[in-house]
């Protein structure tokens, strides 16, 4: 017993010590995360993000040096604060608010505490950085925009927030993530890869040399800059068409898809979304929810498409073949379709589909719905295959174009009026509106603008897109690939020779441009808002739709304007100047040019909040 | 009888252990002091620089121990009791305060730590008195002769060191294994045990769990052999003791070595002040895992966050650069040369030198345990070397002249009779 007692303690001793140490080395891993926090830091080095051009290789959106004050709060020692803030120009409040917020996310990990010193702010605050331990400057790149046009189609970038962070790793706090527009679709070709250092730190804190000689660092990759398929030049002529209008435009490059312009007014400067007061105005913006500048109605804006909807029921008529194009229908004044039910339509006589569209009948074009659908045995039958051919125009659904903004308009089928109408007993008269772009159909500018050059093109599109060119990707195959509609090509030229005759003797006549032959077709669309509760009817919408030059189309256009009345009084001349503009880079219709450019619609916008009852459609 | 070689006979596995060891250690010294910039392995101004100066020094060192007829130890063991004790008392006079403690002559600008040494003349004298033929350990006399040999250097250390000191103690493990009466462990092993349980557990609860077991234990004994009154004493005198145990943790204990039992329990630490030195040295130790971040590559080590890690703390090297496995590795070979020692004492001819044997494998095995229990919360802070591994001379020649004459004295056997 006493020879053994020594040894026996010895070994157990040792048994104990390796437990511990297995326990320690081993299965609590949390060691070796403590022990990069205390030992390893990590650097990143942000490369500089992509520029963007537009289709003529026009420099749209650059970069600016910006510096951000970071933080790392377990390293902040005893500052003079009060110079501290005056420095910065914050209050003591808010620098210990800005500390706390810092270390809730990490006392160890950097933070950003104050944003995007200007060059003037960072020159008087590197001066003295040395003083105020805890405290290191980040250079980053800002927008640095060469146009004051096109916000909604740029987006902006902001900083990510917390849930970005938890989602994606990539993002570290005080990151800048694209937000909104081409910024947000294609921020991972703009904003590059950020180069990671890490470097190994003493127990006081001092970077002593790149860790394990830099085998983990990697070296930022540069963004790459993007071709946009605008041109500035048509944007910003969009642009100002619409000052004092609400609405929106889009254009588009009918044998690509190309979206030449895409205007929403109003709009504003996307300059002030940068720097320091980014957040300030980003909130004036989003607060503003009369004007909603930052509701982009070439994409967003759904409503019932009118006239121009009629285009549609021509072409499903003759695609149907339940009408040619000599077929005719008489019209009185309007169509009656059963008990006391009558649409009003401003003509009179008898109307063929080129005077039909010319003239924009409602008569006409409520007998060739009445046909279509009345074709098949069923109603239901027949709903379905016309919402098949509005469907393969792109309607009724997303499209699938490179911008986050979107709506999905609507096109019912026989499934849709099944549930509104349980007991059967609907038939093509109940829903007769939809003949005339009323009723339950509804589309965005853009979907607008995409029908009228799959007609352009006589029977296909491309999706619409914002992208030309990656500096070195190729743009995604879904925007080179051809979308063949239902309705074949022959009977595209009887409809194409209509809207033709709408600037030639139809509704759209007084806008006729010398020299360019432009397809056409007005539009007007009932609207509704609720002021205290009370459902109001406001001025019509003003619509148009174009294409041009006729047999080479180059241009599709959409236009639409809230409260502009009657199609040809504000949407048509708008189209026709933005096409005139594109063909042609001059406009020689200056007088109708000045009265766009200075008309105003603001005292019809007043009315909605005026509290005064009004009159509308004057 | 003719004597016969001592290279003939000596013990290679001690020394290969030994040599091993004394590499390895210096190794882990060159990570822990590697400056930025480049130098020179042999560098004099470098830590690792000296280091290697030690280990040269020490080799004629060993080789004069192992030269020395293997009777002088013995002989003059008292001689040397005598210095160590006059060159502890010199401390008062002429002694060097670093880091606190007097523990240190300087002498041309080395110091010398003589408590280090005083160690192995502790353990000569030792070993002389119990190997007298008329000492018996179960007397009280020859006991409290025992105890004053090796109280003297204690309290005389325990003035500037409180960790050497309390190896001293270790020593009681000898006087077991000599015949001293089993009571002083289970009381001096009853008393530590009591001493944490008290501030780790409110008094009243210890002192209801020792009337349970003494209740149980009177119970369960043969009627016979049933002490009532040996069992009150028994009770009583843990009662005073628990409830002492506040007032000594109050008023005797100082501030850092309260600190120091409040880390190991993990009560109120403050990470950046003395909870720093346990949290660091865990932190390298613990990030280490199965084999470590490679010789050099040590974060921890590189970015110097764990304190003295090139003396106290030179382990947390190991655990860190060669993980789990290199830290069994080193591990073992402690305990093998331990074993080894004991071994080779017990096979010993004379009673001077199985005992001298012993003080040795205790006195290295105390420090290896101390050291190493206290960098993973095993046991409080007590600053006291890793033999052989640490860096500084004193420790480096006294371990290895403690070692040596062991050596000497085993490979001498063969001319005893």
């Amino acid at each position: 017993m006493r020879k053994i007692l020594l040894p026996s303690l010895i070994i157990v001793s040792a048994i104990l010590i390796v437990a511990r140490l297995f326990y320690l080395q081993i299965i609590d891993d949390s060691f070796i995360k403590k022990s990069d926090n205390n030992a390893i830091k990590i650097k990143y080095d942000y490369p500089e993000r992509g520029y963007m051009f537009d289709r003529n290789g026009v420099l749209l959106v650059a970069n600016q040096p910006s510096y951000d004050v970071m933080v790392i709060p377990k390293d902040v020692k005893e500052i003079d604060v009060p110079e501290f803030c005056k420095l910065l120009k914050i209050t003591e409040e808010e620098y210990r608010t800005k500390i706390e917020k810092a270390t809730v996310y990490s006392p160890r990990l950097p933070s950003v505490f104050l944003p995007q010193l200007n060059k003037k702010e960072y020159a008087g605050f590197q001066e003295k950085i040395r003083k105020y331990q805890g405290f290191y400057i980040q250079k980053r790149s800002l927008r640095d925009y060469q146009v004051n046009a096109a916000a909604n189609v740029f987006g902006y970038i902001a900083q990510v927030n917390d849930a970005i962070i938890k989602k994606n790793p990539y993002y570290k706090s005080g990151d800048l993530i694209g937000k909104q527009g081409v910024e947000e679709v294609y921020e991972e070709f703009l904003r590059g890869t950020k180069g990671v250092k890490y470097i190994q730190k003493d127990r006081f804190n001092r970077d002593i040399g790149s860790y394990k000689e830099g085998i983990y660092d990697t070296i930022a990759i540069q963004g790459e800059d993007v071709t946009l398929s605008l041109d500035i030049e048509l944007q910003k002529y969009g642009e100002a068409l619409m000052i004092n209008k609400r609405g929106g435009i889009v254009a588009l490059e009918p044998k690509t898809g190309e979206i030449l312009a895409l205007v929403s007014a109003p709009s504003y400067d996307p300059a002030i979304l940068v720097g320091r007061d980014r957040s300030k105005n980003y909130t004036k913006l989003s607060k503003d929810t009369l004007a909603m500048p930052l509701f982009d109605r070439g994409l967003l804006a759904e409503y019932p498409p009118g006239s121009p909807f009629k285009i549609m029921t021509g072409l499903i008529g003759l695609q149907e073949e339940v009408i040619d194009e000599n077929t005719t229908f008489h019209c009185s004044h309007g169509f009656s379709y059963g008990r006391g039910a009558f649409m009003k339509c401003h003509d009179s006589g008898d109307n063929n589909l080129h005077t039909g569209i010319a003239h924009s009948c409602n008569t006409y074009f409520a007998n060739v719905f009445k046909r279509t659908i009345d074709k098949y045995p069923k109603p239901g039958y027949g709903v379905d295959a016309w919402s098949n051919h509005l469907k393969s125009f792109g309607l009724g659904n997303f499209m699938g174009y490179d911008l986050p903004a979107g709506r999905k308009g609507h096109i019912p089928d026989s499934r849709y009026y099944t549930r509104w109408y349980p007991n059967g007993g609907w038939r093509s008269t109940t829903i007769i509106s939809n003949s005339i772009g009323q009723g339950e159909v509804s589309t965005t500018p853009i979907q607008l603008a995409n029908m009228m050059a799959a007609v352009a093109n006589e029977g296909y599109y491309y999706t619409p897109h914002i992208i030309k060119k990656i500096k070195s990707h190729t743009i995604d195959k879904k925007y080179t690939t051809k979308h063949v509609t239902t309705v074949d090509k022959q009977y595209f030229k009887p409809v194409i020779e209509g809207l033709f005759g709408v600037y030639n003797e139809g509704t759209a006549r007084s806008l006729k441009v010398e020299g360019i032959d432009i397809c056409g077709k007005t539009g007007t669309a009932e609207n509704f808002t609720k002021i205290n509760g009370v459902r109001t009817q406001l001025q019509d919408h003003s619509i148009f739709v174009a294409f041009a030059p006729k047999d080479n189309p180059k241009i599709a256009i959409a236009v639409f304007i809230e409260n502009g009345y009657w199609g040809a009084r504000w949407a048509g001349p708008i189209a026709s100047l933005m096409i005139e503009k594109y063909l042609r880079g001059k406009i020689t219709r200056t007088d109708l040019e000045k009265r766009m450019l200075e008309g105003s619609l603001q005292s019809e916008y007043a009315k909605v909040t005026s509290g005064q009852p009004f009159k509308i459609n004057q | 009888m003719k004597n016969q070689s001592v290279t003939n006979n000596i013990d290679w596995i001690t020394i290969l252990l030994f040599i091993i060891l004394v590499i390895m250690g210096w190794l882990n010294i060159y990570s822990a002091s590697l400056p930025l910039e480049e130098t020179s392995i042999f560098d004099i101004d470098q830590i690792y620089g000296k280091q290697i100066l030690f280990i040269c020094l020490t080799i004629p060192l060993v080789l004069v121990v192992l030269t020395v007829d293997a009777k002088i130890y013995e002989k003059y063991a008292f001689v040397f009791y005598i210095i160590g004790l006059v060159s502890l008392l010199g401390l008062f006079v002429f002694g060097k305060t670093i880091k606190g403690q007097t523990n240190w002559y300087s002498i041309g600008g080395f110091t010398l730590q003589p408590s280090e040494f005083v160690k192995t003349s502790t353990a000569l004298l030792l070993a002389k008195y119990l190997s007298d033929v008329q000492v018996n350990l179960k007397n009280f006399n020859d006991q409290l002769k025992a105890f004053v040999i090796m109280g003297v250097p204690l309290l005389l250390i325990l003035v500037h060191d409180t960790g050497t000191a309390m190896i001293f103690v270790a020593l009681i493990f000898v006087l077991y294994r000599e015949g001293l009466p089993s009571w002083y462990l289970w009381t001096g092993f009853s008393a530590i045990l009591l001493f944490f349980m008290a501030l780790l557990i409110e008094p009243h609860f210890v002192l209801i769990i020792a009337f349970a077991i003494i209740s149980i234990q009177f119970l369960l004994s043969k009627r016979i052999n049933r002490n009532p009154i040996a069992s009150a004493v028994i009770f009583v005198l843990i009662a005073g003791f628990t409830y002492s145990v506040d007032f000594v943790y109050d008023n005797v204990l100082e501030a850092h070595q309260k600190d120091r039992i409040n880390v190991l329990f993990g009560e109120n630490v403050d990470l950046k002040n003395e909870g720093y030195n346990l949290n660091q040295s865990m932190i390298a130790i613990g990030s280490g895992g199965w084999f470590g971040k490679g010789f050099l590559e040590g974060t921890q080590t590189k970015g110097g966050f764990v304190p003295e890690q090139h003396t106290d703390y030179i382990f947390t090297t190991v655990g860190e650069e060669w993980g789990f496995v290199g830290a069994i590795v080193v591990i073992a070979l402690f305990i093998s040369l331990f074993l080894r020692i004991i071994y080779l004492a017990e096979n010993q001819k004379t009673k001077f030198s199985r005992v001298y044997g012993y003080c040795v494998a205790t006195f290295l095995f105390a420090h290896f345990i101390v050291n190493i229990s206290m960098l993973i919360r095993l046991f409080p802070t007590i600053g006291v070397p890793l033999p052989f591994f640490s860096y500084g001379g004193s420790s480096l020649f006294a371990f290895s002249i403690l070692l040596f004459i062991f050596i000497k004295m085993d490979a001498n056997k063969v001319n005893e009779w």
